[in-house]
C-alpha cells in the first residue's frame, strides 16, 4: 500500500501505472471501513468517489492527467458545500441538506482531478476544539491506536474495555480531517480555521495543519461562522503537499469578494539549506500559563536547532495576545449571531412543524435544530449587539482586534521573518477527561496559541514535532508575514526534514474478521 | 555526539538581554526528547498569568433575557443557559482592562484594499429546481411560510423557563 507517499510520490507512482486511480481509491475505502471506530468520515460518498478514479485512471491511460492532484484521494470537512452531497456541518439543522453547489474549494479540487471520498466529521457548525460535539458524536483520535500511545499508556490490561474509555480526542473543529489523514485513509483534507480550527487538530493528530492568509483561499460555499476571520485550512502529512494543495487553491474568486485581486503563481518549494539569513522571533507571551513543560522544552530545542543553524533568533513581544481569546469570543458570537440567522427552515435545513406564525416556526426551527453550543453562542452574540452594549463590548473588541494586529506589525516590521511557537498547551486529552468541562471554557483554553494569528489574518503552520511522553504527537507552529506563505512553507519544510517526525503504527483491528492484524503503515507492499 | 556538561548551559545561559554569539554546538537531535536544562530566548517561566482578579457578575434582568430571546429566535431553555450567558459576559468584560484610547475599530484585516466589485451582469441562475429541492413546505414555485406579523406571546403567555424568574 502507498499510505505512506505524498502527492508527489504517489502521484510518480500513478503516472508510471504502479497503481491505479481505483486501486487507490478502493484502498482508501477499505481503509475507511476498517477505521469507522474513528468516526472521521459522517459522509463516505463511495459511488461518486469509484466513478471519479475512473475518469482519472482513463485520463492516465491517455497520458494526459490534470495535474498532480489528479486521481488522489481527498476528504473535505462538512462544512463545505459539495454538491449531490448530503452536507450536515454536524447539525440537526442542516441533516438531510443536499448541497445543489460545490464550495470553490471543492471545485478546484474536482477540477484537478482529485477523487473527493467523502465529508469529515466536526464539532457542530466548527465550533469547538475538540470535535466533540456534532450530532454524529465525537472523533477519535487515530493515534490512541498507535503503537506508540499503547505502548506508554499505563496497562491496567489490554482489554477492550479499556481501549474504549482510554481514547484520545482529535482537538477541532476540523478533527475529522486530521484523523483522515492522520490514518492514511486521504492524501490531503480541508477543515477550516476560524480559531485554531486547523492548526490544533493538526497538532493532536500529527499532521501538517497549514492556515493560510486570510483572503488568499475563497470562502464560497464554506459555510461561515465568523466572515472577518474564516479561511480554508489544509491538512496534509507534509509540509510539500500543503504547498501543492496550496497552489491549487489559491487566488482570486469573483464569488467572493473578500479575496485579494493580487495574481497568485502556484510555487514549488525550494529545499533550503542555508538559514543564516532568517530572523526567527520567540514570542515571550505565547509561554501561557499551563503550558506543558514537555512542550516549552521542545520549543526551546526548536529555537535551538535554528540558532545551531545560523538563524538568528531572538525574544520578541506581543503584548496584547492574552487578549485575543477574549477579543475572539466577543467578536466570534457577535457575528454567529449574525450567520446563523439564516437558518429559519424556509428554504432549507430542518423545518420544525409549529406553524401558528413565521416567528413560532422560526423559533421552534431554531431550538429543535441547534445543540446549546450554538444557542449560546448566539444568544451572547445577541447580548453583545444590544444598542446598550455596542460600544462597551463590540466596538471594544473591534479596537482591541487592531492593537493585536498591530502587535504583529511591530514586531515583522523590526526584521523578523518568521514566529515560531507552540500550537498547543499539550499533547491530547482522554476524551473522558475532555468533556468535564465545557464547550467555551475548552475553547477558551486550546485556542490560546492559534487564535492570534486569526484575529490578525496572518498565515500559520503548524508541523509534527516530536512524541510526548505518552506517545502522542505535538507540534510547533510558524507564523508567517501576510500573503508570504512561500516563505513559511520553506522554512516549515526545512524544520520538518530536521525532526523527522515518526510515522504512526496504527494497530486496526480487523472487526469483521474477529482477527487482530497489525498494519505497519510503513510499508509499501 | 559529544556530550554538552550541564555547566557549559548554565554559564551560557546566565547572561540575559543582549545577544550572544552563537555557541558551537552539536547540531540538536532530531528526536527532541531530552528537556533542555536553561532555554533561551525561549522563557523558561509563564509570561502571565491568567486573571485571579475576575470582574463582578453582573446580573441580566429577565427583560434583556426576554428581549434576547425575542432578537435571536432561540431560547435560554434553563437556568443552565442563563448562566451561561452570565459567564460569557463576565468574560468578555476582560475587555475593559484593554486601554484602546486613540485606537480605530478593526473591520477587516484587508481595510488596506478595495473591495473586489463585479460588473452588475447576471451570469447564472435558472436554478428553481435545484432550490426548491431542499425546502420541506412548498407551492409550485414558492417557498410557504405560516403567517407573518404575528409576533411571538409576551412572556406572560409563552411557554418559557423565564416565567419562574
Amino acid at each position: 500500500a502507498l499510505k505512506g507517499g505524498s502527492p508527489f510520490q504517489v502521484s510518480a507512482a500513478l503516472k508510471e501505472g504502479r497503481v491505479t486511480p481505483t486501486e487507490l481509491c478502493q484502498k482508501c475505502l477499505s481503509l475507511i471501513k476498517s477505521t469507522k471506530f474513528l468516526n472521521a468520515y459522517i459522509t463516505v460518498a463511495e459511488e461518486t468517489a469509484l466513478k471519479q478514479a475512473e475518469e482519472s485512471e482513463k485520463r492516465y491511460g491517455r497520458g494526459q492527467p490534470l495535474g498532480v492532484l489528479d486521481g488522489i484521494p481527498v476528504a473535505v470537512k462538512d462544512n463545505f458545500n459539495a454538491a449531490g452531497i448530503e452536507t450536515t456541518c454536524a447539525s440537526k439543522m442542516l441533516k438531510g441538506y443536499i448541497s445543489p453547489y460545490n464550495a470553490t474549494v471543492v471545485q478546484k479540487l474536482l477540477d484537478q482531478g482529485a477523487v473527493l471520498l467523502g465529508k469529515t466529521n466536526l464539532d457542530e457548525f466548527a465550533m469547538g476544539s475538540g470535535s466533540t460535539d456534532g450530532i454524529f458524536g465525537p472523533v477519535r483520535n487515530p493515534w490512541s491506536y498507535s503503537r506508540q500511545y499503547k505502548e506508554k499508556s499505563v496497562p491496567k490490561s489490554h482489554s477492550q474495555e479499556d481501549e474504549e474509555s482510554n481514547w484520545v480526542i482529535t482537538g477541532g473543529s476540523s478533527g475529522g480531517s486530521a484523523a483522515a489523514v492522520s490514518s492514511f485513509t486521504c492524501f490531503a483534507a480541508l477543515g477550516s480555521d476560524t480559531g485554531g480550527s486547523t492548526r490544533n487538530p493538526a497538532a493532536h493528530c500529527g499532521v501538517v495543519g497549514l492556515k493560510p492568509t486570510y483572503g488568499l483561499i475563497s470562502r464560497h460555499g464554506l459555510i461561515p461562522l465568523v466572515n472577518s476571520m474564516d479561511v480554508p485550512g489544509i491538512l496534509t502529512r507534509c509540509v510539500d503537499d500543503a504547498a501543492v494543495v496550496l497552489g491549487t487553491l489559491a487566488g482570486h474568486d469573483p464569488k467572493d469578494s473578500t479575496t485579494i485581486q493580487d495574481n497568485f503563481k502556484p510555487f514549488d518549494l525550494p529545499n533550503l539549506t542555508d538559514v543564516s539569513k532568517l530572523s526567527i522571533g520567540i514570542p515571550k507571551e505565547y509561554h501561557a500559563p499551563g503550558l506543558s513543560s514537555e512542550i516549552l522544552s521542545l520549543w526551546s530545542k526548536a529555537a535551538d536547532l535554528f540558532k545551531n543553524a545560523g538563524a538568528k533568533v531572538i525574544e520578541v513581544s506581543l503584548p496584547h495576545t492574552r487578549y485575543s481569546i477574549v477579543c475572539y469570543h466577543v467578536l466570534c458570537t457577535a457575528e454567529v449571531a449574525s450567520n446563523m440567522a439564516r437558518f429559519d427552515g424556509l428554504e432549507y435545513g430542518h423545518r420544525s412543524d409549529m406553524n401558528k406564525s413565521t416567528e413560532s416556526m422560526y423559533a421552534a426551527t431554531r431550538r429543535e435544530g441547534f445543540n446549546d453550543v450554538v444557542r449560546g453562542r448566539i444568544l451572547s452574540g445577541n447580548y453583545f449587539l444590544l444598542k446598550q452594549n455596542y460600544e462597551n463590548y463590540f466596538i471594544k473588541a473591534q479596537k482591541v482586534r487592531r492593537l493585536i494586529a498591530n502587535d504583529f506589525v511591530k514586531v515583522f516590521g523590526s526584521g523578523v521573518d518568521i514566529l515560531l511557537t507552540p500550537t498547543t498547551l499539550s499533547d491530547a486529552v482522554p476524551y473522558m477527561e475532555f468533556i468535564k468541562e465545557d464547550n467555551r471554557t475548552r475553547s477558551a483554553q486550546d485556542d490560546i496559541l492559534t487564535q492570534a494569528a486569526n484575529m490578525a489574518g496572518l498565515p500559520a503552520i503548524n508541523v509534527p514535532t516530536g512524541l510526548s511522553e505518552r506517545g502522542l504527537p505535538v507540534g510547533l507552529q510558524f507564523i508567517g508575514q501576510s500573503f508570504q506563505e512561500k516563505q513559511l512553507l520553506t522554512v516549515a519544510k526545512w524544520f520538518e526534514k530536521q525532526v523527522k517526525f515518526p510515522m504512526i503504527q496504527l494497530e486496526v483491528k480487523r472487526h469483521d474478521h474477529g482477527a487482530f492484524q497489525h498494519q505497519k503503515s510503513a510499508s509499501f507492499s | 555526539m559529544r556530550a554538552l556538561t550541564l555547566g557549559r548551559w548554565l554559564r551560557g545561559a546566565r547572561g540575559r538581554g543582549g545577544a550572544r554569539a552563537p555557541r558551537r554546538v552539536p547540531p540538536a537531535r532530531a528526536a527532541l526528547t531530552a528537556p533542555a536544562p536553561r532555554p533561551a530566548p525561549v522563557p523558561p517561566r509563564p509570561a502571565w498569568q491568567r486573571g485571579q482578579q475576575r470582574p463582578p457578575q453582573r446580573k441580566v434582568t429577565v427583560e434583556v433575557l426576554d428581549r434576547l430571546e425575542h432578537l435571536a429566535l432561540v431560547d435560554f431553555r434553563d437556568a443552565e443557559g442563563v448562566e451561561r450567558l452570565q459567564k460569557a459576559i463576565q468574560f468578555a468584560d476582560q475587555l475593559h482592562e484593554v486601554n484602546t484610547d486613540g485606537v480605530e475599530p478593526m473591520d477587516s484585516v484587508l481595510e488596506d484594499r478595495c473591495l473586489y466589485l463585479r460588473e452588475d451582469d447576471v451570469t447564472e441562475g435558472n436554478c428553481t429546481n435545484e432550490l426548491l429541492k431542499n425546502a420541506r413546505e412548498k407551492v409550485e414555485e414558492y417557498f410557504v411560510a405560516p403567517p407573518g406579523n404575528i409576533p411571538l406571546p409576551k412572556l406572560e403567555e409563552r411557554e418559557t423557563f423565564l416565567q419562574g424568574s
